[in-house]
């Protein structure tokens, strides 16, 4: 028995994920959820086995809604036309949906899964994460969480990042987030044009200098 | 190849008239200096019409071969050249047909310096006249080349720009079907003509085609109709527009990317029920069009309000109108307006 949510902000496509999850009786569907935010909820509450996810959603995407999670559950994406996603599945051969599709893809799909559910996926879903996170559209935002809060922050209103341990402390007007990244993927994934690697631990944002002093 | 000035009848018909006018003017000249009338006339035909030919020419010898930039040596030489071979010529001949003239000889002797002086003179007069006439003519083709390879590359961006139809919205609207099909056959029935025809909407309009507004809402309707089966009761429109105004023009498909827009920015940027809606009036002589969505200034960047489908009809106007005034977008409040303005021309 596995727990199954399905996340996805069309109704009619929660709706087929549920019609086709009839024929596969071990599995038990929890919650149906129509954005991140509320996906990101229900994650927590049921600690599912798998979730259906959807790419494109209100307010932050399937991939943004991922990377807050700490240890993220199976995923089979469901998405109707990403070109950037899809390559990121590809580069990795993680399984996906492409919508429509029909009872004997999505059977295949959960077979795969069923297989693979011994091995970790963890490591494979966060090299995903990485390369979808180049594409031009996740570039103009970061998404944190602070406390149970969930913060997407536009890229042009951090000032600079600063690597603290195994994390990012990206600072901001309002004070400073922590980010679960690499400084090495915050300098390949924001446009170099306006953010600049001055030091080992810091990458500043070129448009909030002040002042320039010579040492 | 350029067209000779001659080639136009109006210049033809003054060039002959010039060329008569020079002949009866050197002989009443050569008349005033003692030659009698036939005598005159006879030399004045003969020069003149060698020099007419000489003209000739010229003209058709610059429309193959144009001098270039400041080749001015090269126009003396040829014009300076061809007078010393036309005053040679025409005194071998006035000899041969007028020397039993008493004293012709003697006036021919002492008037080849004028003569050669004025002959220089229209040469050089007709030469560099040609020379304008075939640059301009040049100048004119080429603007035809570049009005034209302009239009076609316009054609060629109005066409991609056309083609650019969101696969997304297709791909998630059969999604939206094959869920129907198995629960609700009869909606999917219905989905599948609305979907058909906002596609055949969208094959059957040209880019540069005008439409009544009437129409234009028509197919929008098509087109939120659609997009409501897909969000459920998330998304809701209302449209206000006045009767009298629906007959005025807009260039097609310029509504529906605006309005997708405003979807795309208001059901993805807030969680909760959206409301579009969109008014229309009549500003001196511009339809203007406002399409207000909510968004949450908190979490969208300005960036992504201009996605890419207000570009393309930013682009679009553009094309049509030379205008960059037309599409304009604010944000205050939680309402995101965009206001597109089509000038009424006819």
């Amino acid at each position: 028995m596995s727990k199954v949510i399905i996340i996805d902000d069309e109704p009619l496509a929660r709706s087929i994920v549920t019609e086709y999850l009839q024929k596969h009786p071990n599995l038990v569907l929890m919650q149906e959820c129509g954005d991140g935010f509320e996906g990101l909820k229900a994650i927590q509450q049921h600690q599912p086995g798998l979730i259906f996810l959807d790419i494109q959603m209100p307010k932050i995407t399937g991939f943004e809604m991922l990377e807050l999670i700490e240890q993220p559950p199976s995923v089979i994406f469901t998405t109707a036309f990403d070109e950037y996603a899809i390559k990121a599945f590809e580069a990795h051969a993680v399984d996906y949906l492409l919508k429509p599709f029909d009872q004997h893809r999505f059977d295949k799909a959960i077979a795969k899964w069923a297989e693979q559910k011994t091995n970790t996926t963890e490591k494979a879903t966060q090299d995903l994460l990485e390369s979808a996170s180049l594409s031009p559209s996740q570039s103009q935002r970061i998404v944190v969480k602070n406390g149970s809060k969930i913060k997407i922050i536009p890229v042009h209103d951090v000032q600079y990042l600063e690597a603290a341990d195994d994390y990012v402390k990206i600072h901001t007007q309002e004070g400073y987030f922590l980010k679960n990244k690499t400084m090495t993927h915050f300098e390949q994934s924001l446009d170099s044009q306006q953010f600049v690697r001055s030091h080992r631990s810091y990458i500043v944002n070129v448009q909030h200098i002040t002042r320039i002093d010579p040492l | 190849m350029s067209n000779s000035p001659l080639s136009i009848l109006r210049f033809r018909i003054i060039f002959i008239i010039a060329w008569i006018v020079m002949v009866a003017d050197n002989a009443m000249v050569l008349n005033f200096f003692g030659l009698p009338w036939k005598a005159a006339i006879i030399d004045s035909a003969i020069s003149n019409t060698l020099l007419l030919l000489a003209c000739l020419l010229v003209m058709n010898t610059l429309r193959y071969y144009l001098p270039r930039g400041k080749q001015y040596i090269n126009i003396f030489s040829i014009c300076l050249f061809l007078t010393i071979i036309w005053l040679l010529l025409a005194k071998l001949l006035l000899r041969i047909s007028l020397n039993h003239y008493p004293g012709y000889a003697d006036l021919l002797h002492h008037s080849l310096s004028i003569r050669f002086s004025i002959a220089f003179l229209l040469l050089g007069c007709v030469t560099m006249i040609s020379i304008l006439w075939y640059n301009q003519q040049e100048q004119k083709e080429m603007n035809e080349r570049k009005i034209d390879a302009e239009k076609l590359a316009k054609e060629a961006e109005l066409f991609k720009l056309r083609q650019q139809l969101q696969p997304h919205f297709l791909f998630n609207s059969l999604n939206s079907i094959n869920a129907l099909i198995g629960s609700r056959p009869e909606e999917a029935r219905k989905m599948v003509q609305q979907l058909s025809d906002f596609l055949r909407g969208t094959i059957k309009k040209e880019e540069t085609q005008w439409v009544t507004f009437q129409e234009e809402l028509q197919y929008l309707q098509l087109y939120l109709d659609i997009e409501k089966v897909r969000f459920g009761n998330r998304l809701a429109t209302e449209i206000e527009v006045d009767e009298n105004i629906k007959q005025l023009k807009l260039p097609a498909l310029i509504l529906q990317p605006i309005v997708e827009n405003a979807i795309k920015f208001g059901l993805y940027d807030t969680t909760g029920n959206t409301v579009i809606r969109l008014f229309a009036t009549k500003e001196g002589d511009n339809l203007v069009i406002k399409v207000l969505n909510p968004f949450d200034p908190e979490t969208s960047s300005p960036k992504q309000g201009t996605g890419f489908g207000l570009k393309s009809v930013q682009r679009r106007l553009y094309l049509l109108f030379a205008r960059t005034d037309l599409l304009t977008t604010h944000g205050k409040e939680n309402i995101f307006t965009t206001i597109v303005k089509i000038p009424q021309v006819q």
